[in-house]
């Protein structure tokens, strides 16, 4: 990180309890928000903003990544582009043409429908 | 022959990478880590939007949220004070800096003590399901949640959970025979996905809790020993175990809504 001088060090620290403050003020946010009981969709996407953000704070104050080197930021903006491969897989599964049907000779089962008994 | 030599850039920054080869390290294992997490993450995504409408639980109607609220006040406070640590050590005060590695190795216990309550809960917790409804509360039901579960081989007795304002008030124990019962579970991760999910992710981010304490109790031992052979070294440590809380930690701001609150 830039600078290491104690009045530098001590500066940060000041920093440190700004953001633990705002992490606290988060989540009671996160909490408060859950309670509101939105729609789902509406819900998730607050939830999840709002912990991007404590997470946002969370890398770039308290593991420094503000002040890391360049290399490391291809290394992170790699792992961000598999991490948003995984979670681009159940998008891709809930597309029809992953549902499409290849054997049209039984017609095919709902989820949890039964079985109809053929006598086997 | 030095240890730099042995071990090389181990303090000083690598040429290529700009860091000391530890860190670099430890970044490349948090990679690892995001992808380790966040394929748990997608298969819970693709396992609720395939549930059938209605049958995926809001996660504050079966787990303890606000337990969880204090357990996310317990880790960003660790968080703060591992980072303090470094700090302090970077202001050559290894007292203040062992006492704030021991406020984190505390509260990073707080944590598992109270992740050992809503585990225990969730194992001495029980839902009966019947085969046809039931008249109980003044309401005819399919499920009956409760703890007390005592079998045999007609069948089964439960003290049924209290409902309305008196959470506290007991239910005496109801006896339900063996043949109006579809299944007998605890609220364990074989009751359903959900909790299957929910034990498997926090289950995880516990082993990374009780990891983190490993190393973080290592260091206050052999704190004084290692700074009296290279402070360099100590602050280096410092610093990669607290990137390694804070992932830890980080992991855990995204738990808490997704499995507690949605």
């Amino acid at each position: 990180m830039g600078g290491s001088s104690a009045a530098d060090i001590q500066h940060h620290v000041k920093i440190y309890y700004r953001v633990f403050a705002a992490l606290a003020v988060l989540t009671v946010v996160t909490v408060a928000v859950a309670r509101i009981h939105l729609p789902l969709a509406g819900a998730v996407a607050v939830a999840l903003f709002v912990a991007s953000i404590k997470g946002t704070l969370v890398a770039c104050y308290f593991m420094h990544l503000l002040t890391e080197k360049a290399m490391l930021f291809w290394i992170l903006a790699l792992c961000a582009l598999f991490f948003i491969v995984l979670m681009a897989i159940p998008v891709l599964t809930d597309h029809e043409v992953m549902r499409r049907t290849v054997n049209v000779a039984v017609p095919p089962m709902k989820i949890h429908e039964t079985t109809p008994a053929t006598g086997h | 022959m030095s240890d730099s030599a042995i071990i090389p850039h181990d303090v000083e920054p690598h040429p290529l990478t700009g860091m000391y080869n530890g860190k670099f390290g430890l970044w490349l294992f948090l990679a690892s880590e995001v992808m380790l997490f966040g394929a748990l993450f997608s298969s819970y995504v693709l396992l609720r939007t395939g549930a059938p409408e209605g049958t995926w639980p809001r996660g504050e109607d079966i787990l303890n949220w606000k337990l969880a609220m204090l357990n996310t006040m317990f880790l960003i406070t660790s968080s703060v004070t591992m980072v303090m640590a470094w700090a302090e050590l970077k202001m050559n005060r290894l007292g203040k800096a062992k006492q704030m590695l021991a406020i984190t190795f505390a509260l990073a216990g707080a944590f598992m003590v109270v992740k050992y309550f809503e585990y225990t809960d969730k194992f001495h917790h029980y839902q009966v399901e019947l085969l046809a409804p039931m008249a109980h509360d003044g309401h005819d039901v399919m499920k009956i949640t409760g703890h007390n579960v005592k079998e045999t081989e007609d069948s089964v007795s439960i003290e049924p959970d209290a409902h309305g304002a008196d959470k506290s008030a007991k239910h005496a124990p109801i006896t339900i025979e063996r043949s109006k019962i579809k299944r007998v579970t605890n609220f364990g991760p074989a009751h359903s996905t959900f909790l299957a999910v929910y034990f498997t992710l926090t289950g995880l981010h516990g082993l990374h809790i009780v990891g983190g304490m490993v190393v973080i109790g290592y260091l206050i031992f052999a704190a004084d020993r290692i700074w009296k052979w290279n402070p360099e070294k100590m602050v280096n440590r410092v610093e990669c175990t607290g990137l390694y809380w804070h992932f830890v930690d980080l992991v855990w701001i995204f738990l808490f809504p997704v499995l507690y609150l949605l």
